[in-house]
C-alpha cells in the first residue's frame, strides 16, 4: 500500500508539470489574440491539474490506509500535503476567475513545495501517544488548507508585483522581488540536490549526542558541509568529505545538523542555478517574468489577492488556533503554553489581522497589499521551516 | 452642537462626509474625490466630533484604527522575541535560572534575563497590552457600529446624482425612461436575491447587508475571550494541581479537598515493535524506541465524609477507567491528564544478617522504603533501624542527609544486637557501599532483594473561564465567517434628465459584482458599468487615504 502511495504521488508531481505546460500556451494564443483557443486549453490545463490533484488525493488516501492514521504527521508528509492545499486553493480560485496566469504562477510553487518535501525522510513513522488524536486529522488538515489559501493570495500578490514593478531601473522593490524568486529557486535547486545524491545513494553518518543528550547516530543523504555540534564520522565513512563547520550547539529542533547542512546546500545550489539563469536571460528573473503577465489587469489580481485572503483567514484561524487550544487543553492538559510553534502561528494571525485592518480602513490596495502578503507567506515558512530547525518544542518532528 | 444642512434638507451631525439622506458630499475631502470613500457611510462618529474633555481624548485615541494595528504590530513583535530563547516555564526547575541562561546563550542570555523576557508573557506590560488591545477593540467597534448602523437603517432609496457618479462602478444610458425597464429589472434584481425598494423613479436593490455586522461581531468574540483570559487571575475558578500515584496506591486527589480519592491499579508504558513492518524504518532512525502508550489503570472513588471533619473515609467506588494522553479522566468538571511517569521507583528492600566468620546466614528482613519500621527481629537478633535517608546525599558539611522522601538513593544506618556479644554493631549501607564504621562488626547486613514499583504523574486540572473562552471563540468565529463569505452589495438606478443612471457599491470582490450587474443590464438594454477607478487613481488614493 505504501508503495501503491508513493507512485500516486509521483504520477501527481508530473501531471501538475503537465498542466503547467498547457496553461503556459495560452499565453501564446493571447499574444495572438487567438481567445477560443486560450481559453480552451486554459480548461484542458485545468483538467489536466484536477486530475493530479485527484491523484495526489490517492496518495494521501492510501498512505492513510497504510499507515492508520493521516499523513500529515511528520514534515515530509505535511509539506507534501500543504503543496496539495495549495494546488486545491488554486482550483477554486480558477473556477471563479478563470485565469490561465494565476496556474502559471501557482503550479510551479506547488510543484517546488512537493519536491522541497522530498528532503525530508520519507518513511511512514509510528504515532507517538500525544498524536494519537481525531484532533491530529481536523487540527492539521484545517490548517494546511488555511495555510494553502493564503498561500494564493500570495501569489496572486506576486503576479500583481511583477506586473507594476518598474524594472527598467534599479530599486528597492526590484531587489526584494528577485530575492522572492531567488528564494523560490533555492527551493528547487535543494530539490534537484537531494534528487541526484539519492539517485547516486550517497549517505554519511556521524555519531553525535543529539538534542535530548542521547547519544545516537545521524545520517545525511549530502555530503556534510555542516556537521554535527561535537560529532564524529562514524569509522566506514571516515575518509568521506567533510565536514568543514560545526553546526551550533544552540540550534535545538530535531536532527537540526542534517536540516542546516541542507539548507546550506539549498543556498549552494540556488545561487548556482540563479547564476546560470540570470547570465542566459541576461537581465533580472522577475523582469524577465514580466512580459509573462503583460495582459493582466492589476486590479483583478489585487482582488483576487485579497479574496484569497478573506477565504484562507477564518480557515487558518479555525485550525491553527481554536483547532489548536481544544486539542492542546486534552493533550496537554491546557489550551495555551506559549510554545514557539503556538506564539508563531498567532504572530501569523496578528500579522493578517492587521493587514485586514490596513486595507479595510487604511486604504492600503494595491503594491502595499501585495508586500504584505509576501511577509505574511514568508511567516508561515518561517514557522514551517525555520521554527523547527532552531527550536526544541513541543511541536517537534522529523 | 453645529448641524450641517444639505440641499436635499436633510440635516448632519458634524464630521458628517456624505449626507446621511441622499449622500451627497459635505465635506471639502469628499468633494473633491473621484471616486467616494464609503467607509461607515460617511457617517460622523463620536471619535470626529469631539475633541475637548480628556475622556474624548482617550476615546479617540483607542477609536483609532491606527493605534488599533500600532497595538496589533507592538504585540506582534513583542510575542515573537519570547521565542527568541526559551522561557522560563520549559526549563527545568531545580537550577539557578539567572545563571541557566547565561550559561547556555552567553552575554545575549544574560541580557535577555536581565529585561525579563524569560517571563515575556507573563510580564506587566505584555498583559498591558492585551489590556489596551481589548479596549480598542471596544472603542473602536462602538464608535463605528452605531453610526454604520443608523446610516444603513435609514438610509434612502433616491440618492444625489453626484453622489451616484463618484461611485466605483458607474453606467449611463442616455435617451430611456426608467419606468420603461423598471419592472424588468426589478424582475432581475429579485432573481438574484436583492431586496429592492423604490421611491418615484428611483431604485435601491440591496443584498447582503449582514455581513456589514461581522466585524463587530467577531470582536464581541475577541473581547469575550480576552476577559476570559484575564477571568484566569482569580484563582477561585481555577485549580492546576499534580499528583504522584504509585501502583496500588490509593490518595486523595489533590485539589478536590478530599472529595476524591484514587487508586492506581498500573502504569503501563508500552513501546512500538520494533520489526513492525510499516513502521520499521522510522522507528530504526528515531533510534528503536518509540513509545506507543503511556496509561495509568485507575479507580474513582468519592469520599462519603469528605464535609465532615473527622471520620475515616468512607469511599464509594464511581468509576474505572485507563487514563492515556489524550483520554482524560473527567468528573465533577475535574479533568485528570497522564502527564509524567516514573518506573521502577524502590518500594521495599530485603536484607540478610551474615555472620562474616562463619558465613553463615541468620536471617532476612524486609524494609518499607516509603513507611519504615524501627525494629526487626530474626531469632534472638535485633537489628534497629537508626537512621534511613531515603535519597540520600552528603550535605555542604559532609554529614548524611536526605533530598527528599522519596525512595531514589535509600540510604541506612542499621544496629544489630545479637545474643552473643553485649555491645551492639553499627552498619551503614547505601547503594553500591557498605561502610562499617569500626571496621570490627562480626555481622554484616547484606542487600537481598529490592522490590520496584512504577509510578505515574497525573495532573489534575479545574477550569471555570473554559466556557468564557469557548462562547468567545464561537462568536469570533461567526463573526469572521459572517464578514468574510458574504459580501454587501448596493445598486442605486435614477431616472436622469438625460436618461438612467445606474451606481453600486459594495465592500468587496468588485470584479464579480461588476459581472452580476453587467449580466442583468445586458438582458433590459442598459449600458454596462464601468469600473471609474484604475491605477493611477489608486495611487492617489494611498496618498489621502489614511487620513484618519
Amino acid at each position: 500500500m505504501a508503495e501503491v502511495s508513493s507512485n500516486f504521488l509521483m504520477v501527481a508531481f508530473f501531471t501538475y508539470i503537465v498542466a503547467l505546460v498547457f496553461f503556459s500556451l495560452t499565453l501564446s494564443f493571447e499574444k495572438k489574440k487567438e481567445v477560443t483557443k486560450s481559453k480552451r486549453w486554459g480548461r484542458i490545463g485545468f483538467t489536466i491539474a484536477s486530475v493530479g490533484f485527484l491523484s495526489q488525493l490517492g496518495y494521501f488516501i492510501t498512505r492513510w490506509m497504510a499507515g492508520g492514521h493521516a499523513p500529515v504527521s511528520n514534515m515530509f508528509e505535511y509539506i507534501t500535503f500543504l503543496g496539495m492545499t495549495i494546488i486545491l486553493a488554486f482550483l477554486i480560485l480558477y473556477l471563479i476567475y478563470r485565469k490561465s496566469v494565476l496556474g502559471i504562477f501557482t503550479l510551479p510553487v506547488g510543484i517546488i513545495i512537493i519536491a522541497y518535501a522530498s528532503v525530508f525522510p520519507s518513511d511512514i513513522s509510528p504515532l507517538i501517544p500525544a498524536l494519537q488524536s481525531n484532533w491530529l486529522h481536523i487540527h492539521v488538515i484545517t490548517t494546511a488548507v488555511g495555510q494553502g489559501i493564503l498561500g494564493i493570495g500570495f501569489i496572486a500578490g506576486l503576479i500583481y508585483l511583477i506586473r507594476v514593478i518598474d524594472q527598467s531601473k534599479k530599486s528597492k522593490q526590484t531587489f526584494w522581488l528577485e530575492t522572492i524568486i531567488y528564494t523560490m529557486i533555492c527551493a528547487v535547486g535543494i530539490a534537484l540536490t537531494v534528487w541526484g545524491a539519492s539517485a547516486m545513494n550517497y549517505s554519511v553518518t556521524f555519531d553525535w549526542v543529539n538534542e535530548l543528550g542521547v547519544e545516537t547516530q545521524i545520517s545525511y543523504e549530502l555530503p556534510a558541509i555542516v556537521g554535527p555540534h561535537e560529532g564524529e564520522l562514524v569509522h566506514l565513512d571516515e575518509d568521506k568529505f567533510g565536514p568543514l563547520l560545526e553546526t551550533p550547539s544552540w540550534m535545538k529542533g530535531v536532527d537540526a545538523p542534517r536540516k542546516l547542512n541542507t539548507f546550506l546546500w539549498s543556498i549552494l545550489s540556488g545561487s548556482l542555478l540563479y547564476v546560470v539563469l540570470r547570465l542566459t536571460l541576461r537581465n533580472r528573473l522577475s523582469a524577465a517574468l514580466q512580459p509573462l503577465v503583460k495582459s493582466v489587469n492589476p486590479h483583478l489580481f489585487d482582488e483576487v489577492s485579497y479574496r484569497s485572503i478573506l477565504i484562507g483567514f477564518p480557515i487558518f484561524t479555525l485550525g491553527a488556533l481554536i483547532f489548536a487550544m481544544i486539542w492542546a487543553q486534552i493533550a496537554w492538559t491546557r489550551f495555551w503554553g506559549w510554545d514557539p510553534k503556538e506564539v508563531w502561528a498567532l504572530i501569523t494571525f496578528l500579522f493578517y489581522a492587521a493587514y485586514l485592518h490596513l486595507r479595510l480602513s487604511k486604504g492600503w490596495h494595491g503594491e502595499k497589499s501585495a508586500w504584505l502578503l509576501v511577509i505574511g507567506f514568508a511567516l508561515i515558512m518561517f514557522n514551517l521551516l525555520v521554527v523547527n530547525l532552531v527550536v526544541a518544542g513541543l511541536h517537534s518532528y522529523a | 452642537m453645529k448641524l450641517l444642512s444639505c440641499s436635499c434638507g436633510h440635516t448632519n451631525p458634524k464630521g458628517t462626509e456624505l449626507c446621511g439622506g441622499c449622500g451627497k458630499p459635505i465635506s471639502e475631502q469628499a468633494n473633491n474625490e473621484k471616486t467616494l470613500n464609503m467607509r461607515y457611510e460617511g457617517a460622523a462618529r463620536r471619535s470626529q466630533a469631539y475633541h475637548k474633555s480628556v475622556v474624548d481624548r482617550i476615546w479617540n485615541f483607542f477609536s483609532s484604527v491606527k493605534v488599533g494595528v500600532w497595538i496589533i504590530v507592538i504585540l506582534l513583535i513583542a510575542s515573537s522575541i519570547g521565542t527568541i530563547f526559551p522561557q522560563h516555564m520549559y526549563i527545568p526547575t531545580n537550577i539557578n535560572i539567572g545563571q541557566y541562561y547565561e550559561n547556555e546563550f552567553g552575554f545575549l542570555g544574560k541580557l535577555y534575563y536581565d529585561l525579563g523576557f524569560h517571563n515575556l508573557y507573563k510580564s506587566w506590560w505584555y498583559l498591558l497590552l492585551l489590556a489596551a488591545l481589548t479596549v480598542s477593540l471596544i472603542i473602536a467597534s462602538v464608535d463605528r457600529f452605531f453610526p454604520l448602523y443608523r446610516s444603513l437603517k435609514n438610509q434612502r432609496v433616491k440618492k444625489h446624482v453626484t453622489f451616484m457618479k463618484k461611485q466605483r462602478l458607474v453606467s449611463e444610458t442616455n435617451n430611456l425612461k426608467f419606468n420603461f425597464v423598471k419592472n424588468n429589472i426589478i424582475k432581475q434584481l429579485e432573481e438574484k436575491k436583492y431586496k429592492v425598494t423604490t421611491d418615484g423613479d428611483s431604485l435601491l436593490a440591496e443584498k447582503g447587508r449582514f455581513s456589514r455586522w461581522g466585524p463587530y461581531v467577531n470582536h464581541i468574540g475577541l473581547i469575550t475571550f480576552l476577559l476570559g483570559g484575564m477571568l484566569r487571575f482569580s484563582p477561585e475558578l481555577f485549580v492546576d494541581e499534580f499528583m504522584w500515584i504509585r501502583d496500588g496506591e490509593t490518595s486523595s486527589i489533590p485539589g478536590t479537598n478530599g472529595e476524591y480519592y484514587l487508586e492506581s491499579d498500573q502504569f503501563l508504558l508500552e513501546l512500538y515493535d520494533e520489526d513492525d513492518e510499516t513502521f520499521q524504518n522510522a522507528i530504526q532512525r528515531a533510534g528503536g524506541t518509540v513509545v506507543k502508550t503511556y496509561q495509568t489503570s485507575v479507580t474513582l472513588y468519592r469520599n462519603q465524609n469528605y464535609d465532615q471533619l473527622r471520620g475515616d473515609p468512607d469511599l464509594q467506588e464511581i468509576k474505572t477507567y485507563d487514563i492515556r494522553v489524550n483520554e482524560p479522566l473527567k468528573f465533577d468538571r475535574f479533568a485528570l491528564y497522564q502527564l509524567n511517569y516514573k518506573l521502577n521507583e524502590f518500594k521495599a528492600m530485603d536484607f540478610k544478617l551474615i555472620n562474616e566468620e562463619t558465613e553463615e546466614e541468620i536471617g532476612q528482613i524486609r524494609v518499607d522504603l516509603f513507611n519504615p519500621e524501627m525494629n526487626y527481629e530474626i531469632n534472638d537478633y535485633t537489628i534497629t533501624l537508626k537512621d534511613y535517608f531515603p535519597d540520600f546525599y552528603l550535605n555542604s558539611e559532609g554529614v548524611p542527609s536526605t533530598k527528599s522522601s522519596i525512595p531514589d538513593n535509600p540510604a541506612f544506618i542499621f544496629e544489630v544486637n545479637s545474643p552473643e556479644k553485649e555491645e551492639s554493631e553499627v552498619s551503614f549501607l547505601s547503594i553500591g557501599s557498605n561502610f562499617d564504621p569500626n571496621e570490627s562488626n562480626t555481622y554484616i547486613i547484606r542487600l537481598a532483594g529490592v522490590d520496584m514499583n512504577h509510578v505515574s504523574g497525573l495532573t489534575v486540572r479545574k477550569d471555570f473561564t473554559l466556557p468564557f473562552l469557548v462562547v468567545g471563540g464561537v462568536i469570533f468565529m461567526i463573526g469572521l465567517v459572517q464578514g468574510s463569505y458574504w459580501t454587501h452589495r448596493r445598486i442605486w438606478i435614477r431616472q436622469e434628465a438625460e436618461g438612467v443612471i445606474i451606481a453600486a457599491h459594495t465592500n468587496k470582490n468588485w470584479f464579480g459584482f461588476a459581472r452580476e450587474i453587467n449580466g442583468m443590464a445586458e438582458k433590459v438594454n442598459l449600458s454596462q458599468v464601468t469600473d471609474q477607478t484604475n491605477i493611477n487613481e489608486e495611487k492617489e488614493r494611498e496618498k489621502y487615504g489614511g487620513s484618519e
